[in-house]
């Protein structure tokens, strides 16, 4: 239960085409991120999956079941969004209860399931609270539980934890990935953010303009990225790209380079990339030093916090020629 | 927020605004001071302010003229009818246009809207032989009818502009949830523009119970609402001015009791999403 497969899923609002033509196989009980940057089409193609939205063209099966044209209540999904949507004139308890209510569950199946997800999602103490009496992250558990509870075929989570301070993220991150790992039930998630897609994903898609640019575990986006948009998307910070005379010394249209695939130093050694230091941002585990290269541009370099450099230093860098990322003139890995 | 008002402008704007409500409001306390007076005191030619001879025969008068609690019992039937059944229409229609709206919505809600630029004198004959045919002239039905009809528009707009201000993604999660259209309506929508609507069911039943034209025109003896009743003791009577008052007195008594009692939620409703 809860393999997810589309077929040549193209979407238009009007004459703008969001989604050109995606086809993709999610497996039962994967959890799958659906990443890029805002206007990408990520949520869209969510809502097409969950039925909010209808297909221009195109199919959508469920369980191999043909779902395009079936209404959201029909689909035996649960969604969690970003606003947590909660029914604010219910109290915690009636809307964990609500999807077993439209199930028309007997009382004692609601009050069992109810009590269940609330003592797994650290919600019983809240049972009779109105959601406004709740902090973000209890809401956002409240969503949780009321899709829990339905026992769907498969989670459908956008971008649910955009209004959640950072330190809330992390834990909510992964009480999300504990909770996949517990139920073992499909899950897709959507997010623009790339440490979410890299730390909770066991496959990303990632998506540009409405095309997926790569699918794939989240290792191999980072070592084996397909084209220069996946290389800049995933990694953090983000890859540094050289074009030019630099790049055709390696045959290539233009190269990249990871932040974290630079050695430095203080000594001229010939062959190496000469810059001069701009802002050290220190992190204490890392810092993160922008060089202005010369004839190449603003580079970021990763290295450890216990280093010395500062604004206006020299510095040399050196690529590590193992893990240089090669692309042509399409932009398309070499 | 702290604001520098000297307290001769406080003086000056609180006696201001006590003279206008008292301006607004003389025309029914007049009504109400007549209502108690003789009908030779009410005309008499040096007005007197407060009833000389205080008596209560006007109003046993006109109920013995034309049975008040006929034509109040039918107002009720009439103005809370034809609310209910604007109500059972508009929120279905404003949850469309709210929530599923087209390229075209907008000039629909205008099209609603404009037939209330048209003075209804102008459908009156078309209405009137409708009425005819339908044999609906002198009925509660038809008269609920056209209640409902001529206020449907406001009800729609008013609910459509309340609907407007709930987050689709309530819907969307109860649709997710397992939610058919009419759970997600009965469940989840109207608990939520409940302020709103009960705000809307309020305006409707006063503008229905107020309403005169269609009341005059399209009943007589049997369907006549309050307005109706006023009606009847104006033209040919024209002198019976405390008859007169005393039958407005009455008219105007529930629905001033309603609204009296009900004034928090009017505000609240009339003001909803005005401020986040």
């Amino acid at each position: 239960m809860g393999s997810i497969s589309l077929r040549n899923v193209k979407k238009s609002f009007g004459d703008v085409q969001i989604i050109p033509d995606i086809s993709l196989d999610i497996k039962e009980g994967e959890f799958v991120v659906f990443v890029g940057p805002s206007g990408c089409g990520k949520s869209t193609l969510l809502r097409l999956i969950a039925g909010l939205e209808d297909t221009s063209s195109g199919t959508i099966l469920l369980d191999g079941e043909d779902m395009t044209k079936a209404p959201p209540a029909r689909r035996g999904l649960a969604m969690v969004f970003q606003s947590y949507a909660l029914y604010p004139h219910m109290t915690v308890r009636d809307n964990i209860a609500f999807p077993l209510k439209m199930a028309k569950a007997s009382k004692e199946e609601i009050d069992r399931k109810v009590e269940y997800a609330a003592r797994t999602l650290n919600l019983s103490s809240y049972l009779d609270r109105r959601p406004r009496a709740l902090s973000g992250g209890q809401r956002q558990r409240v969503a949780i539980g009321r899709a829990i509870v339905r026992e769907p075929k498969a989670f459908l989570f956008d971008e649910p934890l955009s209004n959640l301070d950072a330190a809330l993220r992390v834990n909510m991150r992964l009480e999300i990935t504990e909770l996949h790992q517990q139920l073992k039930t499909t899950m897709i998630y959507v997010t623009h953010d790339q440490v979410e897609a890299m730390t909770m994903a066991d496959r990303i898609v990632v998506l540009n303009a409405g095309n997926v640019e790569q699918f794939g575990s989240p290792l191999d986006l980072y070592k084996k990225p397909a084209n220069r948009f996946v290389a800049g998307f995933i990694g953090s910070p983000k890859m540094n790209f050289v074009d030019g005379p630099e790049a055709a010394k390696h045959n290539a249209h233009s190269i990249g380079v990871r932040p974290e695939h630079f050695l430095l130093s203080r000594e001229n050694i010939p062959g190496t990339w000469k810059g001069t230091v701009g802002v050290a941002e220190q992190l204490g585990s890392d810092t993160f030093l922008h060089v202005h290269v010369d004839g190449l541009g603003l580079m970021t370099i990763r290295t450890d916090g216990d280093q010395t450099f500062s604004h206006g230093d020299d510095v040399y860098l050196t690529p590590d020629a193992t893990r240089i990322y090669r692309f042509d003139a399409a932009g398309l890995a070499i | 927020m702290a604001r520098n008002v000297s307290v001769q402008t406080k003086i000056g704007f609180t006696i201001a605004a006590w003279a206008i409500a008292l301006l607004l409001f003389s025309p029914i306390l007049w009504v109400v001071l007549t209502a108690f007076k003789t009908e030779a005191e009410a005309i008499a030619n040096t007005p007197t302010f407060l009833p000389q001879n205080f008596t209560l025969e006007n109003f046993g008068a006109v109920q013995d003229r034309s049975d008040y609690f006929k034509h109040a019992f039918n107002s009720i039937v009439v103005s809370v009818g034809s609310t209910l059944l604007g109500l059972l229409i508009g929120i279905p229609a404003a949850w469309a246009m709210a929530f599923a709206p087209t390229k075209r919505t907008k000039d629909v809600l205008m099209w609603m809207l404009s037939t209330k630029m048209m003075p209804a004198v102008g459908v009156l004959i078309p209405i009137y032989l409708i009425f005819r045919d339908l044999r609906l002239l002198d009925t509660l039905q038809g008269l609920t009818i056209i209640m409902t009809l001529i206020n449907l528009p406001i009800i729609i707009w008013m609910l459509y502009t309340y609907f407007k201000e709930i987050p689709i993604d309530i819907l969307e999660a109860a649709r997710m949830d397992g939610a058919e259209l009419y759970n997600e309506i009965v469940h989840v929508l109207i608990p939520m523009a409940l302020p709103g609507i009960a705000s809307t069911l309020l305006l409707n039943v006063i503008l229905a119970w107020n309403e005169a034209f269609w009341t005059i025109t399209l009943t007589s003896g049997r369907a006549g609402t309050l307005t109706a009743f006023i009606s009847s003791f104006s033209s040919p009577q024209g002198l019976f001015l405390a008859k007169l008052s005393a039958a407005s007195l009455l008219a105007i008594a529930p629905i001033l009791l309603m609204g009296w009692f009900s004034q928090k939620q009017l505000v609240r409703g009339l003001t909803f999403g005005a401020v986040k």
